[in-house]
């Protein structure tokens, strides 16, 4: 058993390949666009909407479709039912994440120039929990602002949860939500990384 | 004259025939009571099919009446002739709250009415650009332009010394100008007395050019002719190898208003009347050369000072429109009261012009020799008034008397031809037409594939609406060797001429967006709850609101009676159809304020107690809620 860890230990500590740092080198690039693309996109139909109402999230930012006026409306919408305005000011997530995706960008960088094996395992791992706790974050932030409604509000709903992922009809909605180009450029991000691991690893099998 | 004689026949025997007709066998007076007789049914079925525009399909173009009377103008779709809006412009509105805030207040002065008559669109080349829509007040000597980006009037210019402005607003090929004219002549300058048994020496009519700003439309008077006392009509800008001439009709060449002796028989004694026709380049001439006068504040050049400004073209006696054809070389006047059209050649009166052949000379003004410009007479039929064009080389001639339109053929033509055989086909409308127009019909490249045949009269063509009868449009199809009637609509008085410009010329906007560059900034504009607020300077007090869904913020308002009211209202939604309004009972007050829209309303709180004020464009489910107060102590 300890020699299956001395084993394990042993090739995290082998240096990467060419290829491997190269593609780490190209994960740092594929970061880039997840700083300026949409991470997520919903999407809000009713029979009066039929162009539909768009919120594009960003890993600093919220922003309405048609020129921002969606998120206005949305809110103007919202007010109705006694949820609170929806203000990217009020998102710490916002603050944090950019940072996030910078520092994860640096421990990749030095991966590729001077990291083993072992160091491209910690960036895809620190990747992983990222994306899993901003993906709960979302949720999270959903749940609380269908759920904490103003009890003075002109209409009366039941708490409610808008979509992750998929359909959903939320009063006279039809809501959309998917990940957009943000995230796929995130888990392109995760396969290049992935991709560096394997080279690096098969290299020790030959 | 022979050929005249035998038309004049046969249409007699034809409308005997018609009475005859429509007495031996009536039709079930409550489902139909028209003179249609029925189709067959495909025709019918084809007609509706080209008219159809299905639920929530557009329509191919805009047609823009003129409202005449009611000052406005209306706003239909094409083909499926659908009235969708209304632009106030001579009139208020309370529907979109024209005429009550201080800006369109200001801008519509003394006058509560007007009587729009003929819309022009700016041009480019010939072409209609979409960027503006002209309209004259033929009551009290105004123009108005309306800016296609919002459609909303943006400047009424009233102009001195006009009276009756009727040959407006046709607008030149690049948009250099705009016409106007005086209809009915009064003694010059304006405000002058003089008894109208001096009618023929102290009464004058003008034509005036009116410059329009090639970057914003700004309209400002060029210049003024004085003219002798004619009725001036209609007019007609020249393009092409026409352009830089300006041509209206005139009548009453009699040049007499003898009491009680009644005009329309006065003004029909002469066998001829005319065509004016100025080359405001000459005018553009004078002005810069100082050969002018300045009356009542207007530049006004006298034509026998400026040799080659204005000529008279004789045309046949009493004559209405003049129209141009979209080459710009044939010049097609119409008298009322002759069986035919003239067509004139711009080739010709340019050499007529340059050999200086003319019959007289009336006021300093040459008249041009009658058979050295004329191409040809062409016999249409009753009551010609207007004309417009295809763009196949074919005219359409509305025929009042006769309740019908011709389609002719323009030139050129088979010398010493029997002229009858270039009126192509006939059709009749109901009832007697007067303006008619085509798809794009004043540009130099007409659609060719519709006509509207605008007619003053409507007899019970619709479900009855008591004797206040409504106008009626008849869509007409041009596409084919025959014209074919598609359907009948139906306006509030009183359309005189209407334009039919492309759908997807316009591009208009549909809200005003925060911070559009587009837009000159309004200080005033207040966006957030934090700025909005109610100051107090000695006796005025000045508020500066907003409106959103659905509330107005302050929603009360604390004043003294006797206090100078001023109220900003900013309507902050930036979401397409999301309308407010801002009435306060009592005040004769109510502005729509369009989302990005401010409008400010200076009041007197001369009415003590406690006036509610509310929304009154329907905004939301809670819009009934959308009220605030106005305490007066």
């Amino acid at each position: 058993m300890s020699g299956a860890f001395e084993h394990l230990n042993k090739k995290l500590d082998r240096p990467l390949t060419v290829k491997s740092r190269l593609l780490a080198l190209l994960a740092v690039a594929a970061m880039v666009p997840t700083l300026f693309l949409p991470m997520w996109q919903m999407t809000f139909f009713a029979q009066q909407y039929p162009e539909g109402l768009e919120l594009f999230i960003y890993s600093h930012d919220l922003v309405g479709g048609d020129d921002g006026n969606d998120l206005t409306e949305i809110n103007v919408l919202n007010h109705y039912i006694g949820m609170a305005e929806l203000k990217p000011s009020d998102f710490t997530e916002l603050k944090w994440i950019p940072l996030l995706i910078g520092m994860i960008a640096l421990l990749a960088l030095r991966a590729a120039t001077i990291g083993n094996l072992r160091s491209l395992v910690d960036v895809v791992l620190i990747l992983i929990y990222f994306g899993g706790f901003s993906l709960w974050s979302f949720w999270y932030k959903l749940q609380y602002y269908g759920a904490t409604l103003d009890p003075r509000a002109s209409v009366k709903v039941a708490p409610f949860m808008p979509p992750v992922f998929g359909y959903r009809l939320v009063g006279q909605f039809d809501v959309w939500s998917y990940p957009s180009w943000g995230t796929y450029s995130f888990m392109l991000v995760g396969i290049l990384l992935l991709g560096g691991i394997w080279f690096t690893w098969r290299q020790g099998q030959e | 004259m022979r050929n005249r004689i035998i038309v004049q026949l046969l249409l007699a025997v034809l409308t005997a025939g018609l009475v005859i007709g429509l007495t031996g066998c009536a039709p079930d007076p409550q489902s139909r009571r028209g003179g249609r007789t029925g189709g067959a049914g495909s025709d019918l079925t084809s007609a509706a099919l080209a008219t159809y525009v299905a639920p929530g399909d557009l329509d191919d173009y805009y047609l823009f009446y003129s409202g005449g009377h009611s000052g406005q103008i209306f706003v239909a779709g094409m083909p499926s002739m659908r009235h969708i809006s209304t632009i106030p412009v001579f009139t208020p509105y309370p529907g979109t709250g024209y005429g009550f805030d201080d800006e369109t207040r200001e801008m519509l002065g003394e006058y509560s009415w007007g009587d729009s008559h003929h819309p022009g669109f700016s041009e480019t080349n010939g072409e209609y650009d979409g960027r503006w829509l002209f309209i004259n007040d033929n009551a009290n000597g105004r123009i108005a332009r309306i800016d296609l980006r919002d459609f909303k009037t943006k400047q009424i210019l009233k102009v001195p010394n006009i009276s009756a402005n009727h040959g407006s607003s046709f607008i030149t090929p690049n948009s250099e100008y705009a016409t106007m004219s005086t209809r009915m002549s009064v003694p010059f300058p304006e405000g002058t007395y003089a008894d109208v048994t001096e009618y023929a020496t102290e009464y004058h009519g003008l034509a005036a050019g009116i410059k329009i700003d090639p970057d914003d439309g700004t309209m400002s008077l060029g210049w003024e002719i004085l003219l002798p006392p004619f009725n001036y009509d209609l007019g007609d800008a020249g393009k092409g190898p026409s352009e830089g001439y300006m041509f209206w009709t005139c009548y009453n060449s009699e040049r007499e208003f003898i009491e009680g002796a009644k005009l329309e028989v006065t003004a029909s004694q002469k066998d001829k009347d005319f065509i004016l026709m100025v080359d405001y380049r000459e005018a553009e001439k004078a002005i810069a050369s100082g050969t002018y006068k300045t009356v009542k504040g207007a530049p006004v050049i006298y034509p026998e000072e400026v040799p080659g400004l204005a000529y008279f073209i004789p045309l046949a006696k009493s004559p209405h429109g003049v129209d141009v054809s979209p080459d710009g070389r044939w010049i097609v006047g119409s008298g009322k009261l002759s069986p035919t059209t003239t067509v004139f050649d711009i080739e010709k009166i340019k050499k007529a012009i340059s050999e200086q052949d003319f019959e007289e000379t009336i006021d300093g003004i040459p008249v041009l020799t009658y058979a050295s410009v004329r191409e040809a007479e062409i016999p249409v039929g009753l009551g010609p008034l207007h004309t417009q064009f295809d763009g196949k080389g074919n005219a359409y001639t509305s025929l009042f008397v006769e309740s019908a339109i011709a389609k002719w053929k323009l030139p050129p033509y088979e010398a010493g031809a029997d002229m009858n055989q270039y009126v192509l086909d006939k059709i009749p409308v109901a009832y007697n037409i007067g303006h008619l127009v085509s798809a794009e019909g004043d540009s130099m490249s007409p659609d060719g594939n519709f006509l509207v045949a605008l007619n003053k009269l409507s007899k019970g063509r619709h479900i009855s609406v008591g004797p206040s009868f409504p106008e009626s449009a008849q869509l007409i199809d041009i596409s084919g060797d025959k014209m074919k009637l598609l359907y009948d609509a139906f306006t509030e008085p009183e359309p005189h001429y209407a334009l039919i410009i492309k759908a997807d010329k316009l591009d208009p906007i549909e809200v005003y967006k925060k911070d559009d560059p587009a837009w000159p900034v309004n200080p005033d504009a207040v966006w957030t709850a934090e700025e909005a607020r109610i100051e107090r300077k000695g006796k005025t007090v000045e508020v500066w609101m907003l409106a959103v869904r659905s509330f107005f913020t302050p929603d009360v308002i604390r004043v003294n009676k006797g206090d100078k009211v001023i109220i900003h209202i900013t309507n902050i939604e930036q979401t397409r159809d999301e309308l407010h309004g801002l009435a306060i009972n009592d005040y004769n007050i109510n502005l729509v304020i369009d989302p990005g829209e401010t409008k400010p309303i200076t009041f007197t709180a001369d009415k003590g107690g406690v006036h509610a004020f509310y929304c009154t464009n329907f905004c939301s489910a809670l819009h009934q809620e959308m009220q605030g107060y106005l305490l007066v102590k």
